[in-house]
Protein backbone atom coordinates (compact mmCIF):
# COMPACT_ATOMS: atom_id res chain seq x y z
CA UNK A 1 0.00 0.00 0.00
CA UNK A 2 1.73 3.69 -0.91
CA UNK A 3 1.59 6.27 1.48
CA UNK A 4 -0.77 9.09 1.91
CA UNK A 5 1.68 11.42 1.60
CA UNK A 6 5.23 10.71 -0.74
CA UNK A 7 8.36 12.78 -0.38
CA UNK A 8 10.96 11.93 -2.48
CA UNK A 9 14.52 13.66 -2.92
CA UNK A 10 12.33 17.24 -2.83
CA UNK A 11 15.05 20.09 -3.31
CA UNK A 12 13.75 23.87 -2.65
CA UNK A 13 15.48 27.04 -3.00
CA UNK A 14 15.50 30.65 -2.15
CA UNK A 15 17.20 31.96 -4.94
CA UNK A 16 20.70 30.67 -4.79
CA UNK A 17 20.41 29.29 -1.37
CA UNK A 18 19.05 25.77 -0.90
CA UNK A 19 16.81 25.54 2.13
CA UNK A 20 15.98 21.42 1.70
CA UNK A 21 18.43 19.80 0.24
CA UNK A 22 16.76 16.45 -0.95
CA UNK A 23 14.88 14.90 1.75
CA UNK A 24 12.31 12.03 1.37
CA UNK A 25 9.74 10.93 3.77
CA UNK A 26 6.29 9.92 3.93
CA UNK A 27 3.12 9.90 6.12
CA UNK A 28 0.95 7.16 6.22
CA UNK A 29 -2.61 7.31 7.02
CA UNK A 30 -3.67 7.84 10.73
CA UNK A 31 -0.22 8.81 11.59
CA UNK A 32 1.70 11.38 12.87
CA UNK A 33 4.70 12.16 11.94
CA UNK A 34 6.69 15.34 13.01
CA UNK A 35 9.16 17.15 12.05
CA UNK A 36 11.85 18.48 14.58
CA UNK A 37 14.77 20.35 14.13
CA UNK A 38 16.65 24.10 15.03
CA UNK A 39 15.83 27.54 13.33
CA UNK A 40 16.48 27.57 9.77
CA UNK A 41 16.27 23.71 9.34
CA UNK A 42 14.13 23.79 6.48
CA UNK A 43 10.75 22.15 8.46
CA UNK A 44 8.55 25.28 7.48
CA UNK A 45 10.33 25.45 3.98
CA UNK A 46 9.10 21.79 3.38
CA UNK A 47 5.55 22.49 4.33
CA UNK A 48 5.16 25.45 2.52
CA UNK A 49 6.35 23.72 -0.74
CA UNK A 50 4.15 20.71 0.05
CA UNK A 51 1.03 23.44 0.26
CA UNK A 52 2.34 25.29 -2.98
CA UNK A 53 3.17 28.14 -1.51
CA UNK A 54 6.58 27.94 -3.18
CA UNK A 55 7.65 25.78 -5.82
CA UNK A 56 10.05 22.76 -5.49
CA UNK A 57 13.58 22.92 -7.10
CA UNK A 58 13.24 19.38 -8.11
CA UNK A 59 12.16 16.48 -6.48
CA UNK A 60 8.28 14.41 -6.00
CA UNK A 61 5.86 15.02 -4.17
CA UNK A 62 3.05 12.51 -4.13
CA UNK A 63 -0.33 13.20 -2.36
CA UNK A 64 -3.28 10.83 -2.52
CA UNK A 65 -1.77 8.79 -5.61
CA UNK A 66 -1.75 12.51 -7.61
CA UNK A 67 1.19 14.55 -7.93
CA UNK A 68 1.90 18.09 -6.32
CA UNK A 69 4.27 19.26 -7.73
CA UNK A 70 2.61 21.60 -10.75
CA UNK A 71 -0.68 22.38 -8.70
CA UNK A 72 -1.06 25.57 -7.51
CA UNK A 73 -1.80 26.21 -3.92
CA UNK A 74 -5.31 27.38 -3.80
CA UNK A 75 -5.60 23.69 -5.56
CA UNK A 76 -4.15 21.67 -3.05
CA UNK A 77 -6.66 22.19 0.12
CA UNK A 78 -9.19 20.86 -2.24
CA UNK A 79 -7.31 17.58 -2.78
CA UNK A 80 -7.55 16.97 1.03
CA UNK A 81 -4.05 19.24 2.07
CA UNK A 82 -4.84 21.48 4.81
CA UNK A 83 -1.73 23.62 6.59
CA UNK A 84 -2.15 25.50 9.71
CA UNK A 85 0.76 27.85 8.62
CA UNK A 86 3.48 28.96 11.62
CA UNK A 87 2.82 32.16 13.37
CA UNK A 88 -0.99 31.09 13.07
CA UNK A 89 -1.85 33.69 10.34
CA UNK A 90 -5.27 34.19 10.83
CA UNK A 91 -7.60 36.69 9.16
CA UNK A 92 -6.92 39.44 11.96
CA UNK A 93 -9.99 41.62 11.18
CA UNK A 94 -12.14 39.04 10.38
CA UNK A 95 -14.56 37.40 13.33
CA UNK A 96 -13.49 33.90 14.59
CA UNK A 97 -16.84 32.37 12.55
CA UNK A 98 -15.65 34.06 9.59
CA UNK A 99 -12.06 32.87 9.68
CA UNK A 100 -13.76 29.08 10.46
CA UNK A 101 -15.83 29.50 7.25
CA UNK A 102 -12.70 31.02 5.15
CA UNK A 103 -11.16 27.09 6.19
CA UNK A 104 -14.13 25.81 4.61
CA UNK A 105 -14.02 28.42 1.66
CA UNK A 106 -14.28 25.58 -1.39
CA UNK A 107 -16.83 23.62 0.22
CA UNK A 108 -20.55 23.86 -1.16
CA UNK A 109 -22.24 21.67 1.77
CA UNK A 110 -23.54 24.67 4.00
CA UNK A 111 -25.44 21.84 6.27
CA UNK A 112 -21.76 20.39 6.86
CA UNK A 113 -19.96 23.24 7.43
CA UNK A 114 -21.98 24.50 10.22
CA UNK A 115 -21.90 21.07 11.56
CA UNK A 116 -17.78 21.07 11.71
CA UNK A 117 -17.66 24.93 12.83
CA UNK A 118 -19.57 23.35 16.02
CA UNK A 119 -17.45 20.60 16.16
CA UNK A 120 -14.62 23.34 16.43
CA UNK A 121 -16.66 25.21 18.99
CA UNK A 122 -16.42 22.15 21.09
CA UNK A 123 -13.35 21.36 20.70
CA UNK A 124 -12.37 24.81 21.80
CA UNK A 125 -15.62 26.38 23.89
CA UNK A 126 -13.58 29.95 24.18
CA UNK A 127 -14.02 30.09 20.20
CA UNK A 128 -17.30 29.50 20.52
CA UNK A 129 -18.49 31.78 23.15
CA UNK A 130 -16.20 34.55 21.03
CA UNK A 131 -17.15 33.75 17.60
CA UNK A 132 -18.49 37.28 16.50
CA UNK A 133 -14.72 38.73 18.06
CA UNK A 134 -12.32 39.98 15.50
CA UNK A 135 -9.99 37.29 15.17
CA UNK A 136 -6.61 40.00 16.31
CA UNK A 137 -8.05 40.33 19.61
CA UNK A 138 -7.52 36.99 20.42
CA UNK A 139 -4.76 35.33 22.77
CA UNK A 140 -2.11 33.60 21.19
CA UNK A 141 -3.07 30.15 22.45
CA UNK A 142 -7.08 31.13 21.44
CA UNK A 143 -5.44 32.18 18.09
CA UNK A 144 -3.58 28.81 17.72
CA UNK A 145 -6.62 27.15 18.15
CA UNK A 146 -8.15 28.65 15.50
CA UNK A 147 -6.29 28.13 13.02
CA UNK A 148 -6.16 24.31 14.06
CA UNK A 149 -9.81 24.69 13.94
CA UNK A 150 -9.84 26.77 10.66
CA UNK A 151 -7.60 23.69 8.48
CA UNK A 152 -9.82 21.27 10.25
CA UNK A 153 -13.12 23.03 8.34
CA UNK A 154 -11.87 21.82 4.82
CA UNK A 155 -12.31 18.48 6.36
CA UNK A 156 -8.97 17.31 5.85
CA UNK A 157 -7.07 13.85 4.66
CA UNK A 158 -4.08 15.10 6.17
CA UNK A 159 -3.55 18.42 8.56
CA UNK A 160 -0.10 20.05 8.95
CA UNK A 161 0.22 21.90 11.76
CA UNK A 162 3.68 24.58 11.65
CA UNK A 163 4.91 24.83 15.01
CA UNK A 164 1.35 25.04 16.84
CA UNK A 165 3.08 25.81 20.36
CA UNK A 166 5.37 28.38 19.40
CA UNK A 167 5.38 31.15 21.80
CA UNK A 168 2.47 29.70 23.95
CA UNK A 169 2.51 29.44 27.96
CA UNK A 170 3.08 25.71 29.01
CA UNK A 171 -0.26 25.26 30.03
CA UNK A 172 -1.21 26.48 26.84
CA UNK A 173 1.30 24.46 24.79
CA UNK A 174 0.12 21.63 27.20
CA UNK A 175 -3.54 22.19 25.87
CA UNK A 176 -2.58 22.02 22.00
CA UNK A 177 -0.62 19.15 22.54
CA UNK A 178 -3.69 17.15 23.61
CA UNK A 179 -5.90 18.23 21.39
CA UNK A 180 -3.48 16.61 18.92
CA UNK A 181 -3.40 13.83 21.20
CA UNK A 182 -7.08 13.88 20.67
CA UNK A 183 -7.26 14.45 16.75
CA UNK A 184 -4.60 11.71 16.43
CA UNK A 185 -7.03 9.46 18.71
CA UNK A 186 -10.54 10.60 16.39
CA UNK A 187 -7.81 9.48 13.24
CA UNK A 188 -6.64 12.33 12.02
CA UNK A 189 -3.02 12.13 9.89
CA UNK A 190 -1.04 14.97 10.69
CA UNK A 191 2.32 16.08 9.59
CA UNK A 192 3.72 18.19 12.29
CA UNK A 193 6.33 20.20 12.73
CA UNK A 194 7.57 21.84 15.82
CA UNK A 195 10.51 23.32 17.99
CA UNK A 196 9.68 20.98 20.66
CA UNK A 197 10.98 17.94 20.48
CA UNK A 198 9.77 16.50 24.08
CA UNK A 199 6.13 17.15 22.91
CA UNK A 200 6.21 15.98 19.31
CA UNK A 201 8.04 13.04 19.44
CA UNK A 202 5.79 11.78 22.75
CA UNK A 203 2.93 11.64 20.68
CA UNK A 204 4.34 11.22 16.85
CA UNK A 205 4.58 7.79 15.28
CA UNK A 206 7.72 8.37 13.38
CA UNK A 207 9.42 11.50 13.46
CA UNK A 208 12.45 13.00 11.21
CA UNK A 209 15.39 15.14 12.51
CA UNK A 210 16.02 18.29 10.31
CA UNK A 211 19.52 20.16 10.15
CA UNK A 212 20.13 22.25 7.56
CA UNK A 213 18.38 21.61 5.06
CA UNK A 214 18.66 17.38 5.32
CA UNK A 215 16.98 15.08 7.58
CA UNK A 216 19.33 13.61 9.70
CA UNK A 217 17.87 11.03 11.62
CA UNK A 218 14.46 8.91 11.23
CA UNK A 219 12.34 6.40 13.71
CA UNK A 220 9.45 6.74 15.72
CA UNK A 221 9.12 8.69 17.95
CA UNK A 222 9.80 6.31 21.04
CA UNK A 223 13.13 5.57 19.33
CA UNK A 224 13.73 9.08 18.73
CA UNK A 225 12.92 10.55 22.45
CA UNK A 226 15.50 7.75 23.42
CA UNK A 227 18.39 8.51 20.95
CA UNK A 228 21.23 9.81 22.61
CA UNK A 229 22.27 12.39 20.11
CA UNK A 230 18.57 13.85 20.03
CA UNK A 231 18.49 13.80 23.58
CA UNK A 232 21.24 16.28 23.99
CA UNK A 233 20.93 17.97 20.59
CA UNK A 234 17.27 19.06 21.20
CA UNK A 235 15.97 18.19 24.38
CA UNK A 236 18.80 20.03 26.38
CA UNK A 237 20.61 16.96 28.20
CA UNK A 238 24.08 16.32 28.54
CA UNK B 1 -22.77 82.98 2.38
CA UNK B 2 -26.23 83.00 1.23
CA UNK B 3 -25.29 80.30 -0.79
CA UNK B 4 -24.26 77.58 1.37
CA UNK B 5 -26.66 74.88 0.42
CA UNK B 6 -25.54 75.21 -2.83
CA UNK B 7 -21.88 75.34 -2.66
CA UNK B 8 -22.17 71.85 0.14
CA UNK B 9 -24.31 70.51 -2.90
CA UNK B 10 -21.19 71.02 -5.25
CA UNK B 11 -18.51 70.00 -2.66
CA UNK B 12 -20.57 66.60 -2.51
CA UNK B 13 -20.83 66.31 -6.28
CA UNK B 14 -17.34 66.93 -6.80
CA UNK B 15 -16.63 64.76 -4.03
CA UNK B 16 -19.09 61.74 -4.94
CA UNK B 17 -16.76 61.85 -8.22
CA UNK B 18 -13.55 61.61 -6.71
CA UNK B 19 -14.95 58.95 -3.90
CA UNK B 20 -15.85 56.52 -7.36
CA UNK B 21 -12.70 56.95 -8.95
CA UNK B 22 -10.82 56.50 -5.67
CA UNK B 23 -12.10 53.18 -4.88
CA UNK B 24 -10.00 52.05 -7.54
CA UNK B 25 -6.72 53.20 -6.14
CA UNK B 26 -7.91 51.94 -2.31
CA UNK B 27 -8.88 48.00 -3.40
CA UNK B 28 -5.64 47.35 -5.43
CA UNK B 29 -3.85 48.81 -3.19
CA UNK B 30 -5.56 47.40 -0.23
CA UNK B 31 -4.78 43.81 -2.31
CA UNK B 32 -1.78 44.23 -3.97
CA UNK B 33 -0.06 47.10 -2.13
CA UNK B 34 0.45 48.47 -5.60
CA UNK B 35 -0.50 52.57 -6.19
CA UNK B 36 -2.08 51.90 -9.89
CA UNK B 37 -1.43 55.42 -11.29
CA UNK B 38 -2.93 54.25 -14.41
CA UNK B 39 -6.01 54.23 -12.99
CA UNK B 40 -6.96 57.97 -13.99
CA UNK B 41 -6.53 56.81 -17.12
CA UNK B 42 -8.82 54.11 -17.10
CA UNK B 43 -11.39 56.19 -16.03
CA UNK B 44 -9.99 58.61 -19.12
CA UNK B 45 -10.96 55.75 -21.21
CA UNK B 46 -14.05 55.07 -19.69
CA UNK B 47 -15.19 58.47 -21.23
CA UNK B 48 -14.23 57.84 -24.34
CA UNK B 49 -16.23 54.19 -24.55
CA UNK B 50 -19.18 56.30 -23.46
CA UNK B 51 -18.84 58.78 -26.04
CA UNK B 52 -18.16 56.52 -29.04
CA UNK B 53 -21.48 54.76 -28.17
CA UNK B 54 -22.94 57.83 -28.12
CA UNK B 55 -21.47 58.38 -31.44
CA UNK B 56 -22.49 54.85 -32.55
CA UNK B 57 -26.14 55.37 -31.66
CA UNK B 58 -28.39 56.88 -34.44
CA UNK B 59 -28.75 60.47 -34.57
CA UNK B 60 -31.53 61.85 -32.59
CA UNK B 61 -31.72 59.08 -29.55
CA UNK B 62 -32.31 60.83 -26.94
CA UNK B 63 -29.92 61.22 -23.92
CA UNK B 64 -31.81 59.22 -21.60
CA UNK B 65 -31.97 56.20 -23.40
CA UNK B 66 -28.22 56.20 -24.50
CA UNK B 67 -27.25 56.99 -21.12
CA UNK B 68 -27.53 53.47 -20.22
CA UNK B 69 -25.64 51.92 -23.15
CA UNK B 70 -22.94 54.55 -22.59
CA UNK B 71 -22.29 53.79 -19.21
CA UNK B 72 -22.15 49.95 -20.35
CA UNK B 73 -19.87 50.90 -22.56
CA UNK B 74 -17.68 52.63 -20.63
CA UNK B 75 -17.70 49.89 -17.96
CA UNK B 76 -16.73 47.62 -20.39
CA UNK B 77 -13.63 49.77 -22.00
CA UNK B 78 -12.31 50.49 -18.74
CA UNK B 79 -12.80 47.26 -17.01
CA UNK B 80 -10.79 44.93 -20.35
CA UNK B 81 -8.11 47.52 -20.04
CA UNK B 82 -8.10 47.55 -16.32
CA UNK B 83 -8.16 43.76 -16.33
CA UNK B 84 -4.97 44.22 -19.48
CA UNK B 85 -3.45 46.27 -17.41
CA UNK B 86 -3.34 43.52 -14.47
CA UNK B 87 -2.32 41.00 -17.04
CA UNK B 88 0.35 41.84 -19.08
CA UNK B 89 1.67 44.93 -17.17
CA UNK B 90 1.34 44.50 -13.16
CA UNK B 91 0.84 40.29 -13.08
CA UNK B 92 4.38 39.33 -14.54
CA UNK B 93 6.22 41.70 -12.22
CA UNK B 94 4.46 40.28 -9.11
CA UNK B 95 6.65 38.62 -5.95
CA UNK B 96 9.53 41.75 -7.24
CA UNK B 97 10.97 44.73 -6.15
CA UNK B 98 7.85 47.29 -5.08
CA UNK B 99 9.30 49.77 -7.17
CA UNK B 100 8.48 47.85 -10.30
CA UNK B 101 5.17 47.91 -10.91
CA UNK B 102 5.26 51.36 -9.77
CA UNK B 103 7.51 52.44 -12.47
CA UNK B 104 5.09 50.59 -14.95
CA UNK B 105 2.09 51.80 -13.68
CA UNK B 106 3.78 55.38 -14.61
CA UNK B 107 4.65 54.25 -17.99
CA UNK B 108 1.18 52.65 -18.57
CA UNK B 109 -0.41 55.98 -17.63
CA UNK B 110 1.98 57.73 -20.06
CA UNK B 111 0.91 55.07 -23.16
CA UNK B 112 -2.52 55.06 -22.37
CA UNK B 113 -2.74 58.85 -22.82
CA UNK B 114 -0.73 58.81 -25.90
CA UNK B 115 -2.23 55.87 -27.37
CA UNK B 116 -5.73 58.10 -27.41
CA UNK B 117 -4.10 61.16 -28.35
CA UNK B 118 -2.78 59.06 -31.61
CA UNK B 119 -5.83 56.89 -32.36
CA UNK B 120 -8.62 57.95 -31.34
CA UNK B 121 -10.49 60.08 -34.41
CA UNK B 122 -10.27 63.93 -33.39
CA UNK B 123 -8.76 63.19 -29.87
CA UNK B 124 -5.88 65.81 -30.13
CA UNK B 125 -8.45 68.48 -28.85
CA UNK B 126 -11.03 68.28 -26.43
CA UNK B 127 -14.27 66.38 -27.56
CA UNK B 128 -17.47 67.50 -26.68
CA UNK B 129 -19.45 65.37 -24.52
CA UNK B 130 -23.42 65.12 -25.05
CA UNK B 131 -25.54 67.07 -23.03
CA UNK B 132 -28.75 66.94 -21.13
CA UNK B 133 -31.40 69.54 -22.89
CA UNK B 134 -32.82 71.79 -20.62
CA UNK B 135 -31.48 74.19 -17.78
CA UNK B 136 -31.17 73.37 -14.24
CA UNK B 137 -33.35 71.84 -11.99
CA UNK B 138 -34.48 73.12 -8.75
CA UNK B 139 -34.36 70.98 -5.99
CA UNK B 140 -35.09 71.93 -2.27
CA UNK B 141 -33.68 75.69 -3.41
CA UNK B 142 -30.26 73.93 -4.88
CA UNK B 143 -30.45 74.32 -8.30
CA UNK B 144 -28.78 71.31 -10.20
CA UNK B 145 -27.37 70.69 -13.39
CA UNK B 146 -29.59 67.44 -14.67
CA UNK B 147 -26.15 66.07 -16.23
CA UNK B 148 -25.43 65.76 -11.74
CA UNK B 149 -28.49 64.17 -11.41
CA UNK B 150 -26.67 60.80 -12.83
CA UNK B 151 -23.71 60.72 -10.18
CA UNK B 152 -26.12 61.93 -7.10
CA UNK B 153 -28.06 58.63 -7.85
CA UNK B 154 -25.17 56.42 -9.31
CA UNK B 155 -22.71 57.42 -6.69
CA UNK B 156 -25.06 56.33 -3.59
CA UNK B 157 -26.16 52.95 -5.38
CA UNK B 158 -22.80 52.23 -6.01
CA UNK B 159 -20.87 52.73 -2.73
CA UNK B 160 -23.95 50.44 -1.26
CA UNK B 161 -23.87 47.83 -3.64
CA UNK B 162 -19.77 47.45 -3.10
CA UNK B 163 -19.90 47.36 0.44
CA UNK B 164 -22.92 44.87 0.64
CA UNK B 165 -21.28 42.50 -1.67
CA UNK B 166 -17.32 43.39 -0.13
CA UNK B 167 -19.26 42.69 3.59
CA UNK B 168 -21.95 39.74 2.49
CA UNK B 169 -20.91 38.12 -0.67
CA UNK B 170 -18.64 34.95 -0.55
CA UNK B 171 -16.26 36.34 -3.23
CA UNK B 172 -16.32 39.90 -1.01
CA UNK B 173 -15.38 37.79 1.88
CA UNK B 174 -12.44 36.01 -0.23
CA UNK B 175 -11.44 39.87 -1.06
CA UNK B 176 -11.33 40.58 2.89
CA UNK B 177 -8.60 37.42 3.56
CA UNK B 178 -6.73 38.36 0.65
CA UNK B 179 -6.03 41.76 1.27
CA UNK B 180 -5.38 40.73 4.99
CA UNK B 181 -3.05 37.87 4.04
CA UNK B 182 -2.93 36.98 0.58
CA UNK B 183 -0.53 33.53 1.27
CA UNK B 184 -2.90 32.37 4.14
CA UNK B 185 -5.84 32.90 1.70
CA UNK B 186 -4.09 30.66 -0.88
CA UNK B 187 -4.36 27.90 1.60
CA UNK B 188 -7.60 28.69 2.56
CA UNK B 189 -8.57 27.26 -1.55
CA UNK B 190 -8.76 31.24 -2.65
CA UNK B 191 -7.42 31.81 -6.29
CA UNK B 192 -5.59 34.58 -4.80
CA UNK B 193 -4.57 36.14 -8.71
CA UNK B 194 -8.74 35.95 -9.49
CA UNK B 195 -9.74 38.10 -6.72
CA UNK B 196 -6.62 40.70 -8.02
CA UNK B 197 -8.55 40.60 -11.58
CA UNK B 198 -11.92 41.71 -9.66
CA UNK B 199 -10.54 44.57 -7.67
CA UNK B 200 -9.43 45.82 -11.02
CA UNK B 201 -12.40 45.56 -12.80
CA UNK B 202 -14.53 47.40 -10.02
CA UNK B 203 -12.48 49.70 -9.51
CA UNK B 204 -12.44 50.10 -13.55
CA UNK B 205 -16.45 50.19 -13.02
CA UNK B 206 -16.93 52.37 -10.79
CA UNK B 207 -13.86 54.57 -12.95
CA UNK B 208 -15.99 54.43 -15.72
CA UNK B 209 -19.36 55.72 -13.97
CA UNK B 210 -17.25 58.27 -12.61
CA UNK B 211 -16.17 59.06 -16.02
CA UNK B 212 -19.82 59.40 -17.60
CA UNK B 213 -20.47 61.61 -14.62
CA UNK B 214 -17.53 63.61 -15.70
CA UNK B 215 -18.41 64.27 -19.34
CA UNK B 216 -21.98 64.99 -18.50
CA UNK B 217 -20.84 67.69 -16.15
CA UNK B 218 -18.15 69.19 -18.17
CA UNK B 219 -19.38 68.82 -21.22
CA UNK B 220 -16.78 67.16 -22.48
CA UNK B 221 -13.28 64.59 -22.63
CA UNK B 222 -9.75 64.63 -23.24
CA UNK B 223 -7.16 61.77 -23.13
CA UNK B 224 -5.82 64.25 -20.06
CA UNK B 225 -8.95 64.26 -17.82
CA UNK B 226 -7.25 61.23 -16.34
CA UNK B 227 -4.43 63.24 -15.32
CA UNK B 228 -5.73 65.79 -12.43
CA UNK B 229 -8.95 63.67 -11.80
CA UNK B 230 -6.42 60.92 -10.86
CA UNK B 231 -4.35 62.70 -8.71
CA UNK B 232 -7.14 64.35 -6.70
CA UNK B 233 -8.83 60.36 -6.49
CA UNK B 234 -5.70 59.29 -5.22
CA UNK B 235 -5.70 62.26 -2.98
CA UNK B 236 -8.39 60.94 -1.64
CA UNK B 237 -8.27 57.49 -1.09
CA UNK B 238 -5.27 58.59 0.64
CA UNK B 239 -6.91 61.37 2.69
CA UNK B 240 -9.47 58.28 3.95
CA UNK B 241 -7.03 55.90 4.63
CA UNK B 242 -5.73 54.35 1.71
CA UNK B 243 -6.96 50.54 1.16
CA UNK B 244 -10.31 51.01 3.56
CA UNK B 245 -12.95 51.59 0.79
CA UNK B 246 -15.36 53.50 3.34
CA UNK B 247 -12.63 55.36 3.52
CA UNK B 248 -12.58 55.91 -0.24
CA UNK B 249 -15.91 57.35 0.12
CA UNK B 250 -15.27 59.85 3.01
CA UNK B 251 -11.75 60.93 1.79
CA UNK B 252 -13.56 61.81 -1.72
CA UNK B 253 -16.34 63.41 -0.10
CA UNK B 254 -14.05 65.52 2.32
CA UNK B 255 -12.08 66.68 -0.83
CA UNK B 256 -14.83 68.18 -2.75
CA UNK B 257 -16.09 69.81 -0.05
CA UNK B 258 -12.54 71.00 0.15
CA UNK B 259 -12.42 72.04 -2.46
CA UNK B 260 -16.19 73.66 -3.10
CA UNK B 261 -16.07 75.99 -0.13
CA UNK B 262 -12.91 77.04 -0.38
CA UNK B 263 -13.47 77.98 -3.73
CA UNK B 264 -16.23 80.06 -2.67
CA UNK B 265 -15.13 81.56 0.45
CA UNK B 266 -11.39 81.36 0.76
CA UNK B 267 -11.83 85.16 -0.49
CA UNK B 268 -14.20 86.26 2.61
CA UNK B 269 -11.06 85.13 4.72
CA UNK B 270 -9.34 88.29 6.24
CA UNK B 271 -6.16 88.38 5.04
CA UNK B 272 -6.81 85.46 2.16
CA UNK B 273 -8.90 87.50 -0.28
CA UNK B 274 -5.99 86.65 -3.29
CA UNK B 275 -6.71 83.16 -2.51
CA UNK B 276 -10.34 82.20 -3.75
CA UNK B 277 -12.08 81.31 -6.38
CA UNK B 278 -11.27 78.25 -9.05
CA UNK B 279 -7.90 79.12 -9.80
CA UNK B 280 -6.79 77.79 -6.31
CA UNK B 281 -9.05 75.21 -5.75
CA UNK B 282 -6.31 72.46 -6.51
CA UNK B 283 -3.66 74.07 -4.16
CA UNK B 284 -6.67 73.93 -1.04
CA UNK B 285 -7.26 69.92 -1.81
CA UNK B 286 -3.65 69.44 -1.57
CA UNK B 287 -3.18 71.42 1.57
CA UNK B 288 -5.94 69.30 3.23
CA UNK B 289 -3.86 66.56 1.70
CA UNK B 290 -0.83 67.59 3.63
CA UNK B 291 -2.44 68.59 6.88
CA UNK B 292 -4.26 65.05 7.02
CA UNK B 293 -0.98 63.57 6.45
CA UNK B 294 0.66 65.56 8.85
CA UNK B 295 -2.17 65.06 12.02
CA UNK B 296 -3.09 61.65 10.90
CA UNK B 297 -0.84 59.97 8.24
CA UNK B 298 -2.94 57.05 8.29
CA UNK B 299 -5.73 58.87 6.83
CA UNK B 300 -8.98 59.43 7.88
CA UNK B 301 -10.40 55.74 8.75
CA UNK B 302 -6.66 54.11 8.11
CA UNK B 303 -5.76 52.10 10.46
CA UNK B 304 -3.15 49.60 9.36
CA UNK B 305 -0.30 51.82 8.06
CA UNK B 306 2.55 50.09 9.91
CA UNK B 307 1.69 46.33 9.63
CA UNK B 308 1.52 46.85 5.43
CA UNK B 309 4.16 48.93 4.65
Amino acid sequence: MSALLEVEDLRVAYGKIEAVKGISFSVEAGQVVTLIGTNGAGKTTTLRTLSGLIKPLAGKIVFDGQPLNDVPAHKIVSMGLAHSPEGRRLFPRLTIAENLQLGAFLRKDSAGITQDMQKAYDLFPILGERRNQASGTLSGGEQQMLAMGRALMSRPKLLMLDEPSMGLSPIMMQKIMETITELKSQGTTILLVEQNAQAALSLADRGHVMEIGNIVLSGTGRELLHDESVRKAYLGED
Amino acid sequence: MHDLPEQLANGLILGAMYGLIAIGYTMVYGIVQLINFAHGEIFMIGGFGALTAWLWLPDGTSLMVALPVMVLMAMTCAILVGIGAERLAYRPLRGGPRLAPLITAIGLSIALQQAIWAFYPDAKKDLSFPQFEGGTVHLAGISLQRGEIFLLVAAPLCMIALAVFVSKSRTGRAMQATSQDPDTAKLMGINTDRIIVTAFAIGAAFAAIAAVAHGLKYGQVSFRMGFIAGLKAFTAAVLGGIGNIYGAMIGGLALGLAEALATAYMADVPGMEQFGGGAWKDVWAFVLLILVLLLRPQGILGERVSDRA
